[in-house]
């Protein structure tokens, strides 16, 4: 919350201009019942028509600058809440750009979605509203309530006692109403999980003739959220009625006690006719505090969520050089990349243990082993998306740690497991923001394999729609090898970008590849030993740890895992689906 | 495939002008006219009690400011009254809005089960096409909008125009001079409406959008947070959010330039309305043509009638997009279903399996033929593998077969009648089947394989889940058979959701397997495992593959390859390797 503040402050002139205006507006806004009843009861009488008008016009007069005051104050108010609103946005994307995989992980991906939009957006109004209405509702309903104890103390007092009635039905029913809807959101999500659900699996469903199962399913979601809706409803909507009869009743005590003060010579009648006014402006006073009350709760929430993430503290910085060690005996290095030792766990179990291999230049990798073995981390820590927990993993020779984050990305091209597409045109995409050569690009999709269908689709310019759901899966790998390849990077990594390829294909681009890159380091991550046995250097991996590291033919000789993963891909061991008809 | 636009949904008619949208919205209502005319009886009972209120404000202060000192009987008498009337009025709105928050809650309950059962009635060829995403927002957003209308709206808009006729006789009464001087507010109240609904709104509409491009474009880009690091491209990113954001932040401001000119607007009006109503009241006063009482009473009116002429506009807004938001959910419900089945259809039972494709020609677009004249036959107990490069139209085969979709031309018959000629229930449950996205639901692991058959006992459960090996890794977890399943099954390793679809597919009777592979996404023990589990699926069922794994398509009856919609080659594993054709290519280039 602190640090949302903090964005406030080169605005605190405008805004203390802006609360003046808004105080002035409200102030003479307040003062038109007070006229009107010294008009009715001291000018009036008096029989002056040209002091009449005269008021009348001082009523003008303040009607005139409530109405430039309010709204002056509006847009004062508009605009500090737009760029403080436009600052914090921008720096918190960058921010969530910035994040290390192990803090982006911790918050998850769709909170910090949820954080950027939803959140931003809460701030955004609650800035805005308390510098509209924070210092308007306040003004009126202490005014108000002010100044009926100058018209008439006695009177003002019955009226009073409305007051903390309204404050604790407001308090509760708020209260009350805050946890009502924190259920209705979650029975709200459990529909939404329901629909997904289904439509996702709606061939099954189909096949299994279950639509009456499911049908009865989604009922019984269906009724929970009406009930938790009603129940809402119904709680949330007692306010107004509530209120107005609190307040309605305030106000016949206020004309019967009135009585006895004209009565007594305590009073006027055209104070009672004051106070009515005054009445309906506390009432609104008192809704509007409420309001407000709902929306700093609101707001204060979502600026705490903003907050937690711009605080969080900057990861994986560049390491300073160490004294003593000098460039060039990093140059003299003819290693690619080494992984000495390396350990590292995501919080459990380690995903790596005490890893170790060296990788020389024009050696080409391949790494290989089960789901969980630990492929992908190899990759992550190689791109030092994470640190290791133990151990050092170096690239050219140089400790990944010691490289500035651009200096190192920028030897990679790199393709991972579900990786990500935009929706823009195959140009946009191969080239992603890096402004590369249209003989690049076109080169690039060659040697994926991805030329042809790129001209049979729609070219180049053709735009592929969100997450690329327009292009087969075996397409869209082919384009991200394409964006891989086209900054010609020193290493090329390729996490199970072939899964959806078929046999043929894959083995086309791997062609390409090796005949094309003479001068990039090929890491090729894959579950099909076809996929990666081209390789000089072949990592077995089993569970975090290195079973084997060598050629196709040293390991079949000296890896039993390898030699176990050969054979279940291949059919010589349990002979595949034996149909014993 | 494309997403699909509104008007394909409906088969290119755009139909449903307000009128047909306002009649059927009435349909819903009318299932439940007793409660409407109750709310409606309500609504003019809770406005009149409360519109009476002024008026005994007003006889009260004349009571007060007689010559002679107030009359305090005649006071209490009306000051009781007031508070009575006051309380009925707070009373009866209070039960109106009860009665209108069942009554649109009864509404949309059954609008969101029609939208769902309809889901359930698409035929997967609109399905495909129809993303989830704008399913759910028919179902969430849109039936909240219509159901926020229903509670909340129209009884204002009802409300409303109670309260003005209601207000303006009130003035009348009181003060027909003065009620001419408070005319001249309205003109200003309705510029000021009429600014609102002209000027103001196509602003936030403007706003809305770029908020959603912004939103938009920071989700997309968060989806790809790694590639962007991995590639170092996060100026370029952050620069093209900077845009979008100042252009979201501009859209909010112009917003609320223009909105902000509201609120005190209608303060104004309300405040000038007070300052024409005092100055105009205390000269009539001056000269004795109204009483104190009627000035206080006309200024309670006056307050009534000003806002709900300043809130009319934007309540228009709101019934309008309620109404735009009922017909995006009634085209949902037009859309086409499934066609029914055929005249005279029968069950098909007792399925021996034999499957024929006779010439078969088929298309989903209309334009490019996914599958071209396909024959082939497969004998009852066969296996059948059918391989071929990806686009080659494998699934579209299962699609077929199951009636997902239909032929262009051609025939495919089973047990040697056109498949059409079964009903498709019956059609359907003749097959089981696992495919490559292993669906699993939120519920338990037993839940899920249960799914296979309609009253499957517990025992018949566990035995399937032993079968497929299920019982393997869930015996370790504490809760075992009955561990839950998160979202899309998250917590369980694709491998063991393979095997918990292949227990599912176990514990049908039905007579047919269709088996679409996964990739190789799977661990070398988990892999022998669902090998295992698949063997005995297979046992005693006619079975179609489409083959990923070597070992599949080597022990196969009948191996079919599929290359651009066309069988090219088929036979046994023996046969094609001899023939040395495209088989013969693929097979090798594994090896390469």
């Amino acid at each position: 919350m602190k640090g949302i503040f903090a964005y406030l402050s080169p605005y605190k002139l405008r805004i203390a201009l802006g609360l003046f205006f808004k105080a002035a507006g409200t102030v003479a806004e307040l003062a038109l019942p007070l006229i009107m009843s010294y008009m009715i009861d001291d000018v009036a009488p008096a029989g002056n028509a040209l002091a009449l008008g005269l008021w009348g016009g001082v009523m003008l007069l303040a009607a005139v600058i409530a109405l430039l005051g309010n709204v002056r104050a509006n847009r004062m108010a508009s605009k500090v809440a737009r760029d403080a609103t436009e600052h914090i946005r921008a720096d918190l994307f960058c921010k969530t750009l910035s994040l290390s995989a192990r803090q982006a992980d911790g918050v998850t991906l769709p909170s910090l979605v949820s954080r950027l939009s939803s959140d931003t957006y809460n701030v955004h109004n609650m800035i805005g509203m308390m510098q509209r209405m924070g210092v308007r509702a306040p003004i009126l309903l202490v005014g108000g309530v002010a100044l009926t104890f100058i018209v008439d103390p006695v009177m003002a007092l019955a009226l009073l006692i409305t007051v903390p009635v309204l404050t604790v039905i407001v308090i509760l029913v708020t209260r009350r109403g805050i946890r009502l809807y924190t259920r209705l959101q979650r029975s709200s999500d459990g529909m939404v999980r329901k629909v997904r659900d289904d439509y996702s699996g709606i061939r099954v469903i189909k096949a299994l003739s279950k639509e009456e199962y499911e049908s009865a399913g989604f009922a019984r979601v269906n009724e929970r959220m009406v009930k938790d809706e009603t129940r809402a409803g119904i709680t949330m909507d007692i306010t107004n009625p509530l209120m107005s009869a609190v307040l309605n009743l305030g106000m016949a005590a206020v004309v019967f006690i009135g009585a006895y003060r004209v009565a007594g010579g305590n009073s006027m009648p055209g104070d009672i006719i004051a106070f009515t006014s005054y009445f309906t402006i506390i009432l609104n006073a008192v809704l509007a505090v409420s309001r407000i009350f709902v929306m700093l709760t609101r707001g204060g929430a979502s600026a705490k969520r903003i907050s937690e993430i711009l605080d969080m503290p900057e990861e994986l910085k560049p390491l300073p050089a160490p004294a003593g060690e000098s460039a060039e005996e990093e140059a003299i290095s003819d290693e690619v990349i080494a992984f000495e030792h390396v350990t590292f766990s995501y919080g459990g179990a380690p995903a790596l243990r005490d890893v170790n291999f060296v990788l020389r230049r024009g050696e080409s990798l391949g790494v290989i082993g089960a789901t969980g073995s630990g492929k992908s981390t190899l990759v992550s820590l190689l791109m030092r998306f994470y640190d290791a927990d133990e151990g050092q993993v170096r690239v050219f020779g140089k400790d990944v740690r010691r490289y500035s984050p651009e200096e190192l990305k920028s030897k990679f091209g790199a393709v991972f497991q579900s990786d990500f597409l935009m929706a823009a045109s195959v140009r946009e995409n191969i080239d992603f923001e890096r402004g590369l050569s249209d003989e690049d690009i076109r080169r690039a999709a060659r040697y994926a394999c991805a030329d042809k269908f790129i001209e049979e689709h729609d070219g180049y310019e053709g735009m592929l729609t969100r997450g690329g759901a327009n292009y087969s899966g075996g397409q869209k790998q082919r384009l991200l090898i394409a964006r891989a390849l086209a900054g010609k990077p020193d290493i090329l990594v390729l996490d199970d970008s072939s899964s959806a390829l078929d046999y043929r294909t894959d083995a086309a681009i791997r062609k390409t590849l090796l005949e094309n890159l003479k001068d990039t380091a090929i890491v090729m991550i894959a579950q099909r030993i076809s996929s990666v046995r081209f390789a000089d250097k072949i990592l077995v991996l089993e569970e975090g740890r290195a079973a084997g590291c060598g050629t196709d033919a040293e390991l079949m000789r000296g890896c039993e895992e390898y030699r176990r993963i050969y054979a279940s891909q291949h059919g010589e061991e349990g002979g595949g689906y034996a149909c014993d008809k | 495939m494309p997403a699909i636009s509104e008007a394909a949904m409906t088969g290119g008619r755009v139909k449903g002008s307000k009128k047909a949208v306002l009649k059927r919205l009435a349909k819903y209502f009318l299932r439940y006219k007793w409660r409407v005319l109750a709310a409606f009886l309500l609504m003019i009972g809770s406005n009149l009690f409360a519109l009476l209120g002024p008026y005994l404000t007003g006889l009260a202060i004349d009571a007060i400011a007689l010559e002679g000192g107030p009359d305090f009987g005649a006071v209490a008498v009306y000051c009781a009254l007031m508070a009575g009337f006051y309380v009925l009025s707070s009373v009866f709105s209070y039960v109106l809005s009860v009665l209108m928050i069942k009554l649109s809650q009864a509404i949309v309950k059954s609008m969101r089960q029609d939208v769902f059962d309809k889901i359930l009635r698409l035929p997967v060829s609109l399905a495909d096409r129809l993303q989830t995403g704008d399913v759910i927002n028919r179902i969430q957003y849109d039936i909240d909008t219509v159901n926020a209308s229903l509670s909340y709206d129209i009884l204002q808009a009802a409300t409303s125009v109670i309260t003005v006729v209601g207000a303006f006789i009130g003035m009348a009464a009181a003060s027909p001079a003065m009620l001419g001087v408070l005319l001249i507010t309205v003109p200003i109240a309705l510029i000021i409406a009429a600014v609102r609904s002209r000027k103001v709104r196509p602003l936030f509409r403007k706003r809305s959008a770029k908020l959603a491009a912004l939103n938009g474009f920071s989700e997309e880009m968060l989806s790809g947070i790694k590639t962007i690091k991995a590639y170092g491209r996060e100026q370029p990113i952050e620069n093209k959010f900077r845009q979008k954001n100042t252009d979201a932040a501009d859209a909010y401001y112009d917003a609320d330039y223009f909105g902000s000119l509201i609120g005190p607007a209608v303060n104004f009006v309300n405040n000038l309305g007070t300052v024409l109503i005092s100055t105009a009241g205390a000269f009539l006063y001056l000269y004795g043509l109204v009483s104190l009482g009627n000035i206080s009473s006309f200024l309670l009116y006056s307050r009534r009638f000003s806002g709900p002429i300043n809130e009319y506009a934007n309540i228009m807004g709101e019934i309008q997009s309620a109404l735009a938001a009922a017909e995006r959910v009634f085209r949902l419900m037009d859309a086409p279903e499934e066609p029914k089945d055929a005249e005279g259809a029968k069950e098909l039972s007792d399925v021996r399996g034999e499957t024929e494709f006779e010439n078969v020609c088929f298309s989903y677009d209309g334009e490019k033929e996914v599958i071209k004249n396909l024959s082939f036959k497969v004998l009852p107990g066969q296996t059948a593998a059918i391989v071929g490069p990806t686009g080659a139209g494998k699934t579209t085969l299962v699609n077929l077969m199951m009636r997902f979709y239909d032929p262009g031309s051609g025939r495919i018959l089973l047990d040697g009648e056109p498949i059409d000629r079964y009903t498709r229930k019956s059609l359907r449950a003749a097959f089981t089947m696992v495919l490559q996205d292993t669906w699993l639901f939120e519920g338990t692991v037993y839940d899920n394989i249960a799914y296979g058959k309609e009253g499957a006992a517990r025992e018949e459960v566990e035995a399937a889940a032993r079968e497929a090996h299920v019982y393997d890794f869930v015996s370790k977890l504490p809760a075992g058979l009955y561990t839950p399943v998160t979202d899309g099954g998250v917590n369980l390793s694709k491998g063991q959701r393979q095997l918990i679809t292949i227990a599912r597919a176990m514990l049908s009777p039905a007579g047919m397997l269709i088996l679409d592979e996964a990739t190789s996404n799977v661990d070398t023990r988990t892999e022998l495992l669902i090998r295992d589990a698949m063997a005995k699926l297979m046992r005693g069922r006619t079975c179609f593959i489409i083959a990923h794994r070597l070992s599949t398509i080597v022990n196969a009856d009948l191996i079919l390859v599929v290359k651009e919609g066309d069988v090219i080659e088929s036979g046994t594993h023996k046969q094609l390797l001899e023939n040395e054709g495209f088989y013969k290519e693929i097979y090798s280039a594994q090896f390469e």
